[in-house]
C-alpha cells in the first residue's frame, strides 16, 4: 500500500465490514486492518448465527411481528435497565432496515434452526452461520475496491487534541504509520487478554474459557482509554455463558454449549446445588449461567442428569460421563460421592407430582421445601445410567468499551473526537450494561458499523 | 459389507461436531438427515455420504476447518466414505477399486474397446449402408447388447446391497417423485438459497457446476433416447439406419451430443479449478478420466455424423464405438455409478422425511 486511505477501519468482523461497505459506497478509499490471518478473519462474527431484528410484519425469514416496545422490554429485562435507552432504541429501530440491506450485500438467511424454535419470530439466522456472512461481506468489500490486510496489528492511535493524527501498525514484520482522514475502531473487546481479565476478575479469570477469537486482546481499546478517550461499562461485565468444561481455550464456538441444565441438577465442587436450574427456558437463561459458575469454587459446575432426560436436548460435541450410580458418577467427576448422593436424595425427595412434565415450556413441575428450589422440570434423578457434564465459564465478549453517541462517534471529556468512530463489541457496553440478548451483538455491530461508515465517509469526503 | 473403518470413524467424528452446531442446516439434504440422528451407525454415515453432492458450501461456511483443532472437512470425509461405499458394494468387487481411482485404467479400457471394435470391423461381415457398411447391425447388437445388460445386472446387485445396508423400505411413487425431482432440478447443488455452490473458487457462489451437470445429464438422456428411437425404428418400423437429419434419432442425438460434449468439458474445466482436497483425492484421476471419456463419446459421435462421407469413417466409428463400449462396460465401476447411488440415497431420504 503506497497511498494513505481516506478511512482506516481497524478490525475485520461484522461491524468493521459494515462500516467499510458504507464508507466505500459513499466513495471513500478504505483500508481494513484485520489482526487475524485470513482463515480466522471475522473476529467473533465468524461464530455467530443470527441477527435480532425488529419487524412490524413478516420480513424475509421472520414470522409475525416483533415490535419496538417488545424488543426494548426484552432488552430491559436482561440488562436490568442498565442500558442507554436512546442508543438501544436507535439500534432496535434501525434493525428493520438492516435486514434487507444485509441481503442486498450478500447475506443469506434461513428459517430458525431446529432446536431454536423460540427464536423464529425474533432472530433471523444466517444460512451457514456467521462465517458465511463474513465471507459475503469480504466478497462485497473486495468488489468495492476496499483493501484488506490480514495479520495487521494496530499498536497505537496518536490522539492529538480532538483528532487522531496517526495510526501505527505492524504488518509482515514491519512497522507502518498512516494518517488517514478518519478512523473506525471495530476491533472488539479485550476478553482474549487473560491478564486484563485477571485484573478485573481476580484469579478466577484463569479458569475462564474464551468462546471466540483469540485476536480480541483489547490493544486498541487500552491504547485509547490510556489517552483519555471516554469509556463505558464495568470491566467485569461481559457476555458469558456456561459451556462444556472440555472446550478448547479459544474458538470453541457454538458446539461447546450445553442445553441440558433445565433437565438437570447442577452442583459445585463441594457437591452442593447453588441456583434454580429450572428458572426459565434455556435460551432465556444460558447467558446468566456463565456468571453463576464463575462465582463457584474453582469456577466449575457439574451437571447431573439421568436416563430420562438424555435425549431432551441438543447433542453436545463431547460425550457425557456415564455411570450406573450417583456415587460412581461423582467419583468420575472428582466430587465428594457421599455429599453428591445426599444432594441428589434431598432433591429427589423434594420433587412432587411430575405428570405435568413438558420439556419445551415452563411446566411448573417444581420442588417443595428445597433451597434453592427448582421451579420447572423438577423430576427426580433416579433412572440409571446417570450422566455428567462439567460446566465452565465461557466468555464471549467484554462490555468495558468506548463510549459513543448516536453517530457512533468517540469523545474525550473535552468533547467529540472529530475523526474517530467506534462500532461493534468495542462499544456495545454503551447498550449492554449487563446481561445478554441472543442475536443483539450482531444488531449493534450492523447498525453502528453502518452509521460509523457513513459518518466517517461524510467527514472524509468533506475534508 | 464392511467399509474401511478409518473412513467411517472420521465421518462419524465430523458428523458429531456438525450435529452440535447445525449452522449449515439450510444448505442441502445432508444436514436435516444428519440432525435426525443422535448417534451415527455405519449405515447412517453411508447414506449421508451418498446424499452429499460435494457442493462445498458447508466447508467454506464452517468455523471449525483447519487450522482449527477440530479440523472439519465434511465434503472430504463424505467423499472418501462415498467412494469407499461404491468399492464395497460393487460386483465384482475389485473392478471398482481400479476404475474409480485411475484415469489411466479408463484409458486402457478405452484402447481395448477401440481395438476390439477395430478387429471386429475387419473380421466380421459388413452388410448395408453407412455404419453398417463397416460393421453389420447384427454384429453391433451382438457386441453391445451384453455390454449394456451385464453392467445393468452388476449395478442392480450393487443397489440391492446399498438398499439392504441403509435399511431402505418399500418404495412408493411419492418417494420416486421426490428423488427424481431433486435430481432434475439439482436441488442439492442450489445451496438452499439458490445461489449455487462453492466449487471453483473458495467461497464464491456459482451455478456453473449445477448447469454443467444438468447439460451432461440432459445430453446423456437425449443420446440414450436417440439410440432407443433408432432401435424402435429398426425393429418396429423396419426402418434401418442411416437416418436423415429430420429423423427422431438425429433430432434427439445431435442436441444431446452437443450438450453432453460441452457439459463434460465444462465439468472437466471446473474440476481443474476445484481444490482436490475437498473431495476424495484418490479418486480424482478416475473421475477426470470418466468425464473425458464422456466428452470423447459425445464429440466422436458428432464427428461420425459430420464426417459420414469421409474416408476416415471406419476409423472414427471404431473409435466412437470403442469409447461407448468402454463407457458401458465400466458403468458400475466408474463415476457413472454415482447417479444410481445418488438416486437411491434421495429415495431413502424421501422415506426418512416421510417418517419424521
Amino acid at each position: 500500500m503506497t497511498d494513505t486511505p481516506d478511512i482506516l477501519v481497524i478490525g475485520g468482523g461484522n461491524a468493521a465490514l459494515c462500516a467499510a461497505i458504507e464508507a466505500a459506497e459513499a466513495g471513500a478509499r478504505v483500508l481494513i486492518l484485520e489482526a487475524a490471518p485470513k482463515p480466522y478473519r471475522g473476529g467473533n462474527s465468524r461464530h455467530t448465527r443470527n441477527f435480532r431484528c425488529m419487524h412490524d410484519g413478516p420480513l424475509s425469514v421472520l414470522v409475525d411481528a416483533y415490535e419496538e416496545e417488545e424488543y426494548v422490554a426484552d432488552l430491559m429485562k436482561v440488562t436490568g435497565g442498565k442500558t442507554d435507552e436512546g442508543l438501544a432504541r436507535l439500534a432496535i429501530q434501525s434493525s428493520q432496515d438492516c435486514l434487507p440491506w444485509m441481503e442486498a450485500h450478500g447475506v443469506r438467511f434461513q428459517p430458525s434452526l431446529s432446536g431454536t424454535l423460540s427464536l423464529a419470530r425474533t432472530n433471523a439466522f444466517f444460512m451457514g452461520g456467521g462465517k458465511s456472512l463474513v465471507n459475503a461481506y469480504y466478497r462485497t468489500v473486495e468488489a468495492l475496491g476496499v483493501e484488506v490486510r490480514y495479520e495487521a496489528h494496530v499498536t497505537h492511535l496518536e490522539l492529538d487534541g480532538d483528532c487522531i493524527a496517526r495510526v501505527d501498525f505492524d504488518h509482515e514484520g514491519q512497522s507502518h504509520s498512516l494518517s488517514p482522514r478518519a478512523v473506525v475502531v471495530a476491533s472488539g473487546g479485550f476478553q482474549a487478554d487473560r491478564d486484563w481479565l485477571a485484573r478485573a476478575w481476580g484469579p478466577a479469570a484463569k479458569n475462564f474459557l474464551i468462546r471466540g477469537t483469540p485476536y480480541n486482546r483489547g490493544v486498541v481499546l487500552a491504547d485509547l482509554l490510556g489517552q483519555g478517550v471516554a469509556s463505558v461499562g464495568d470491566p467485569t461485565q461481559c457476555h458469558a455463558v456456561a459451556i462444556d468444561g472440555r472446550a478448547p481455550l479459544y474458538d470453541g464456538g457454538i458446539v461447546t454449549r450445553l442445553d441440558c441444565v433445565p433437565f438437570s441438577i447442577v452442583v459445585n465442587n463441594e457437591g452442593e446445588r447453588f441456583y434454580d436450574e429450572g428458572e426459565d427456558v434455556w435460551p432465556k437463561r444460558y447467558a446468566i449461567w456463565g456468571r453463576l459458575v464463575a462465582a463457584q469454587p474453582d469456577q466449575v459446575g457439574h451437571v447431573i442428569i439421568d436416563a430420562k432426560s438424555i435425549n431432551l436436548f441438543m447433542p453436545s460435541v463431547f460425550p457425557p460421563l456415564r455411570a450406573d450410580s450417583i456415587e460412581e458418577l461423582a467419583g468420575m467427576m472428582g466430587l465428594p460421592a457421599q455429599k453428591v448422593a445426599a444432594t441428589v436424595a434431598e432433591f429427589n425427595s423434594a420433587c412432587g407430582d411430575t405428570s405435568g412434565f413438558s420439556p419445551m415450556e415452563l411446566d411448573g413441575v417444581t420442588t417443595t421445601g428445597l433451597t434453592p428450589p427448582k421451579t420447572n422440570w423438577a423430576r427426580p434423578i433416579t433412572e440409571p445410567p446417570f450422566y455428567g457434564y462439567s460446566l465452565k465459564t465461557g466468555v464471549t465478549f467484554t462490555y468495558l468499551g468506548l463510549k459513543v453517541d448516536e453517530r457512533a462517534q468517540c469523545a474525550t471529556d473535552r468533547g467529540p473526537i472529530r475523526n474517530l468512530w467506534a462500532a461493534g463489541e468495542t462499544m456495545a457496553g454503551s447498550i449492554l450494561g449487563q446481561g445478554y440478548l441472543a442475536g443483539f451483538g450482531m444488531t449493534i455491530g450492523t447498525v453502528f458499523g453502518r452509521i460509523a461508515g457513513k459518518e466517517a465517509a461524510a467527514y472524509a469526503n468533506a475534508a | 459389507m464392511q467399509m474401511q473403518p478409518e473412513f467411517v470413524e472420521e465421518a462419524r467424528r465430523q458428523a458429531e461436531i456438525c450435529n452440535a452446531c447445525r449452522y449449515c442446516e439450510g444448505y442441502c439434504a445432508v444436514f436435516p438427515a444428519l440432525q435426525a440422528e443422535r448417534a451415527f451407525a455405519e449405515a447412517d454415515l453411508t447414506q449421508l455420504a451418498n446424499l452429499c453432492h460435494n457442493c462445498r458450501n458447508c466447508y467454506h461456511a464452517c468455523q471449525y476447518t483447519a487450522p482449527h483443532e477440530f479440523d472439519l472437512n465434511l465434503p472430504k470425509a463424505l467423499a472418501e466414505l462415498r467412494h469407499d461405499s461404491w468399492d464395497t458394494f460393487a460386483w465384482p468387487g475389485g473392478l471398482a477399486r481400479a476404475f474409480q481411482r485411475s484415469g489411466t485404467m479408463i484409458a486402457v479400457a478405452f484402447v481395448l474397446g477401440f481395438a476390439a471394435l477395430f478387429l471386429a470391423a475387419r473380421a466380421l461381415p459388413a452388410e448395408g449402408e453407412g455404419f453398417y457398411a463397416v460393421l453389420s447391425h447384427n454384429a453391433m447388437v451382438a457386441i453391445f447388447a451384453p455390454a449394456f445388460l451385464l453392467p445393468l445386472a452388476s449395478l442392480s446387485v450393487s443397489l440391492r446391497r446399498y438398499w439392504a445396508h441403509v435399511g431402505g423400505g418399500r418404495i412408493t411413487l411419492g418417494h420416486l417423485r421426490h428423488a427424481f425431482g431433486s435430481a432434475a432440478k439439482m436441488r442439492n447443488l442450489a445451496g438452499g438459497h439458490g445461489d449455487g455452490c462453492n466449487f471453483e473458487e473458495e467461497d464464491r457462489f456459482s451455478q456453473a457446476r449445477r448447469h454443467a451437470h444438468t447439460a451432461v445429464l440432459v445430453g446423456f438422456l437425449l443420446c440414450f433416447a436417440s439410440t432407443s428411437s433408432g432401435t424402435v425404428l429398426h425393429y418396429v418400423f423396419d426402418a434401418p439406419a442411416p437416418y436423415g437429419f429430420w429423423s427422431l434419432p438425429k433430432l434427439l442425438g445431435v442436441p444431446g451430443g452437443l450438450l453432453l460434449g460441452v457439459g463434460a468439458l465444462w465439468l472437466a474445466h471446473l474440476k481443474l479449478k476445484a481444490d482436490p482436497e475437498l473431495g476424495a483425492p484418490r479418486a480424482w484421476g478416475g473421475e477426470m478420466g470418466f468425464v473425458l471419456l464422456l466428452a470423447f463419446v459425445a464429440w466422436s459421435g458428432l464427428a461420425l455424423w459430420l464426417l459420414r462421407d469421409h474416408a476416415a469413417l471406419p476409423m472414427i466409428l471404431a473409435l466412437h464405438l470403442g469409447g461407448v463400449l468402454a463407457f458401458f462396460l465400466l458403468m458400475p465401476f466408474t463415476k457413472m455409478a454415482h447417479g444410481f447411488y445418488r438416486l437411491a440415497a434421495l429415495v431413502r431420504d424421501a422415506q426418512r422425511r416421510e417418517a419424521s
